[in-house]
């Protein structure tokens, strides 16, 4: 079921990048072109987006559970830290020099064209090495309480 | 003028309308292709199905001839690889992308995502202006 489930999901989210534009760099450099012959295409997209999921994140939120009962956690929404902070004014960096992110960037794999294959080549090294710098964080913070870490089941 | 717009938004919302009803979990591009490629699937290896789907929405439309105009990608292959290289490191750190803090942690009433959306499209903006003003490059 979640099979199905992830499978429709992702190609709803595909088809909506492809209808919004939004899979296309231009569309998304045009709206962070504040100075230039602005295209407010990607607030539009967000608008639609938000309007839509914010009922069913509501709705989940209160209850705790999905819909078929069972007990579910959402991110927490309110720790922010240094991590988030940096993540986030490097991502937009990335963001603003290509007009790619990682959904459209998938998407425009198809295309076949090198340069998406170097973005997301590059863009999976980038979350490779985001992993390994958490995993270490918390390690460290293991060693330092003196708390044993988690067991890995094998 | 902006309804194909608003139209792809309503598919976006109800992609991470539906995961989240279905399974409580976010529609954050980031965070998904992070755990799969590090082998984490998830419950019916959901991840790995979203992202198939993700991938053969941009192909159904062109074997059903739907003419999708072809992204505009302009630049070299170095900034390819320095903007996919700082996306995914920021996006890993910061715990999510567009679509994860962008999309599904607003829709939340996330602080957190609201405060890291602020952030990257504030440097976003800023990039591009020094890209396409300060320096001169038209992209």
């Amino acid at each position: 079921m979640k099979t199905v489930v992830g499978i429709v999901a992702g190609f709803l989210f595909g088809a909506g990048l492809l209808v919004s534009g939004m899979y296309d760099p231009a569309n998304v450099v045009g709206f962070l072109d504040l100075a230039g012959n602005w295209n407010p295409s990607l607030a539009f997209v967000m608008a639609g987006a938000i309007g839509t999921a914010a009922p069913a994140f509501a709705w989940v939120r209160r209850r705790g559970r999905d819909l078929s009962g069972a007990r579910v956690r959402l991110p927490d929404r309110w720790s922010i830290g240094v991590r988030l902070v940096f993540g986030s004014a490097v991502f937009g960096i990335g963001w603003g020099i290509t007009g790619l992110c990682p959904g459209p960037a998938l998407v425009d794999l198809d295309t076949g064209a090198p340069y998406v294959v170097a973005f997301v080549v590059a863009m999976t090294i980038g979350l490779v090495i985001s992993a390994w710098h958490k995993a270490a964080g918390t390690a460290l913070r293991l060693e330092t309480s003196g708390e044993h870490p988690p067991l890995e089941p094998e | 003028m902006y309804a194909h717009a608003l139209e792809g938004g309503l598919l976006i919302g109800a992609a991470a309308a539906l995961l989240v009803l279905s399974t409580g979990r976010i529609a954050g591009i980031s965070g998904i292709f992070s755990h799969f490629i590090r082998g984490e699937l998830g419950d019916g290896a959901w991840r790995l199905a979203f992202l198939v789907g993700l991938v053969v929405a941009p192909l159904s439309a062109r074997l059903a001839g739907i003419g999708v105009v072809a992204p505009s990608l302009t630049g070299g292959l170095a900034t390819a690889l320095v903007g996919g290289l700082l996306s995914g490191l920021g996006a890993g750190l910061a715990g999510g992308c567009t679509s994860g803090h962008g999309v599904c942690g607003l829709s939340n009433l996330s602080l957190r995502s609201l405060v890291a959306t602020t952030v990257f499209m504030g440097t976003a903006v800023v990039t591009v202006f020094i890209v396409r003003h300060a320096l001169g490059t038209t992209a």
